[in-house]
């Protein structure tokens, strides 16, 4: 009965694996398929950064470049920063932190995962077919996609392959939500990451099907010439945009949310204290979710739309910053006057905190319509969303694998090396990204295969800084590596934390409780006085 | 694993993806209508080459449909799983009849050289290129839809072989019979936009 999940289940080393549908092994197999292609990508990252190392060609040849900085963003967006945390953190936590033996449906949760390594298997294969790399940028804009001879089709259908994967996943999230609590665990009970991965589920429900049908018809375009989309039969690119962003703005949100979640669970556990503004936590999830569908024509302030529409977009965009700051808010107002604790996890969530903040201010900075037109395409959008993205995000991403790893592998990892790790991670990240924004705001366009004089210096110091960032990643993995591999066995609660997932076995056994159990409390009754 | 049962969870479920459905299409219908309102005169001429007959025929025949799927669902609750197939198989016949007639009318307008990317039809005004543009992604996507609900019933009808689906044990059927609704709701959208535009 309390064999653990990672013991061999009697249908071989490979098959225990492909063919299982318990929510953790396929949440361990998300993590393994998706740090690869962010291997991948953060390798294609270097090597553009070389290039701009010198002016004129450094490594490469200006087509090369294209499919570089294409290959490396969807790989990054479609599959590791949107599956990323809900994939991982969401399949494996999210059963055990709300009582449950499993999600609603197992077997479409390993369908997913199919889809989702059938996908990233596309994708890669778009690189090396005939045709070529995809050169078009990971927003695949008509025209130019549809005039590419590069294996645009074969992208766009991975992308669709994905996206269906999210789908997946988000309704498997918000019915097991819905249906599988333990008895006690009342809405307002659920720990905040359950929030974010119920706000987050909704958005990948209802804005993926756009991405759908926006890749589908690009596809149809190209191999029927249907015209929707083609200006020369009488299409429109802006509608394109429109309906791409009608997805991938909100997407930008099935990335941070569940970052955001992560980052609140991680707080309280290490200011010992219970969560300042339990419910503005909750409620500000869904209201990012509610206000992030209605912000997408902020990407297209540069494209003639109507000034109306403008303002109501650019209106609409400063809105939606204020359910990020109440949480930004509420955690600072947690660590007041709490006994923090300062751990490998916290640490990388306190700078999570930091970075977001510069990301998501820059952000506002640009729903300001005279600015946005300043700023469109040049490097300070590249490093602004990195921050978001890879500040936010990853951090995130970093932060719950240290906070989790010992309840998911058993085993504890070498917390110097784990607090070592870090300074040239954030170092290096602020010189990358920094420069970057400096560059963009003296006018340095993004997506430029070579660069002027004027703009050389800052873009050896942003190729310096990324060879820090990676020197920083390379040991964080290694770190990692190594407390898989020979870590002493980890306890079932090293950190001290009162969510359920930590009343389990490290690693938790296979149906996760032997009795369901009942919950009495708020999961972050640290103070014996708050327990509603 | 424990087998864990819940029906109202499976039932969520497909209501969710049965949303999911509607985004998908919801994409085409912003398409649609935003062409439209930059085009209304050429709609409006495009939409009377439509045979209306046979689109009127072809939406008889799907709600007629969803009506024998939905008697096959009271039939197996009622214990009848001999009328519960014979219904279910009448409704895989339907859609077999819908995709023929449709087959038909896509055939005919490619005899009169309409068809996407055709040298007939990019002679025409951009308006009627978008609108068969429309026409034959979403009358495609729909009839893919007919296609993978006929699939399903098929399964339907084999779990009710099987004694899968019985009495207290529809849910699968239940969720078929979700999925076809939609699938017919999606087709009562299409016939006035494309053949009443006119």
């Amino acid at each position: 009965m309390n064999t653990n999940y990672l013991e061999p289940q009697g249908r071989g080393a490979v098959r225990d694996w492909i063919l299982s549908t318990d929510h953790k092994r396929i949440g361990v197999m998300y993590l393994g398929v998706m740090l690869t292609m962010f291997w991948v990508a953060v390798l294609i990252g270097v090597l553009m950064r070389i290039e701009q190392l010198t002016m004129g060609p450094t490594l490469m040849t200006p087509a090369a470049y294209n499919a570089m900085f294409t290959v490396h963003g969807v790989i990054m967006i479609f599959l590791f920063v949107v599956p990323g945390l809900p994939a991982v953190f969401g399949n494996f936590m999210l059963p055990i932190m709300i009582g449950a033996k499993d999600v609603s449906f197992p077997r479409i949760n390993l369908l997913s995962w199919y889809f989702f390594v059938i996908g990233g298997a596309l994708a890669v294969a778009s690189l090396f077919l005939g045709g070529g790399a995809p050169d078009t940028g990971w927003t695949f804009y008509v025209p130019f996609s549809l005039k590419t001879n590069t294996n645009v089709s074969l992208a766009v259908f991975a992308a669709f392959l994905l996206g269906f994967s999210s789908i997946l996943t988000g309704i498997n999230f918000i019915t097991t939500i819905h249906r599988m609590r333990a008895p006690g665990m009342t809405w307002h009970r659920m720990p905040l990451f359950v929030w974010a991965l119920y706000s987050t589920a909704w958005i990948q429900v209802i804005a993926t099907p756009v991405i759908g049908i926006t890749l589908l018809l690009v596809i149809l375009e190209r191999t029927f010439g249907i015209g929707v989309f083609d200006p020369a039969k009488g299409g429109d690119p802006v509608l394109y945009q429109h309906l791409f962003w009608i997805y991938s703005h909100p997407a930008v949100y099935v990335m941070i949310v569940p970052a955001m979640g992560a980052i609140t669970e991680i707080i309280p556990t290490f200011a010992r204290r219970t969560i300042f503004g339990y419910k503005a936590i909750a409620y500000s999830s869904i209201a990012i979710a509610a206000f992030g569908s209605l912000v997408w024509a902020h990407h297209m302030f540069t494209s003639g739309m109507g000034e109306i529409a403008n303002t109501v977009f650019s209106l609409l965009t400063f809105i939606v910053a204020v359910p990020s700051a109440i949480k930004v808010f509420n955690w600072t107002a947690t660590l007041y006057k709490g006994s923090t604790k300062m751990e490998p996890p916290m640490l990388y969530a306190l700078s999570f905190i930091f970075l977001f903040c510069i990301g998501g201010l820059t952000g506002v900075m640009q729903g300001a319509l005279a600015l946005n037109v300043h700023l469109h395409d040049t490097y300070f959008i590249v490093g602004h969303f990195h921050y978001v993205m890879f500040g936010g995000t990853g951090f995130a991403f970093f932060a719950a694998l240290l906070y989790w790893f010992p309840k998911m592998f058993g085993r504890t990892y070498d917390r110097r090396w784990a607090f070592a790790s870090w300074p040239p991670m954030f170092i290096g990240f602020n010189i990358l990204y920094g420069s970057m924004m400096m560059l963009g705001l003296q006018g340095m366009p993004r997506r430029y295969f070579d660069h002027l004089p004027q703009y050389h210096s800052l873009h050896v110091a942003a190729t310096v800084g990324s060879w820090i960032l990676v020197t920083g990643l390379a040991m964080y993995f290694t770190t990692l590596l190594r407390g898989l591999l020979h870590g002493a066995k980890a306890q079932a609660n090293p950190w001290g934390s009162l969510t359920l997932e930590w009343t389990t076995s490290s690693p938790p056994p296979v149906e996760n409780f032997d009795v369901i159990p009942t919950v009495e409390h708020s999961p972050y009754a640290y103070n014996p006085t708050r327990t509603s | 694993m424990s087998v864990h049962r819940d029906d109202l969870g499976a039932r969520i479920g497909m209501w969710l993806f049965l949303f999911t459905e509607m985004m998908l299409f919801g994409g085409l219908f912003l398409l649609y209508s935003a062409y439209r309102s930059m085009h209304p005169v050429e709609f409006h001429a495009a939409g009377e080459e439509l045979n209306v007959a046979l689109g009127v025929f072809n939406t008889l025949v799907l709600l007629t449909s969803s009506y024998t799927l939905a008697l096959s669902l009271t039939a197996v609750e009622k214990g009848q799983a001999p009328l519960a197939k014979r219904l279910i198989a009448a409704t895989i016949l339907l859609g077999a009849l819908f995709l023929v007639v449709k087959g038909f009318e896509w055939s005919a307008e490619f005899r009169h050289g309409i068809y996407p990317n055709s040298p007939g039809l990019l002679q025409r005004a951009p308006g009627v290129v978008l609108f068969y543009g429309l026409y034959f992604t979403m009358t495609g996507l729909h009839g893919l839809h007919i296609i993978a609900g006929m699939g399903l019933m098929s399964v339907a009808l084999l779990k009710l072989a099987k004694g899968e689906v019985k009495k207290g044990h529809s849910i699968f059927l239940e969720n078929v019979g979700l999925y076809w609704h939609l699938v017919d709701v999606i087709w009562i959208f299409l016939l006035p936009l494309f053949y009443l535009a006119a």
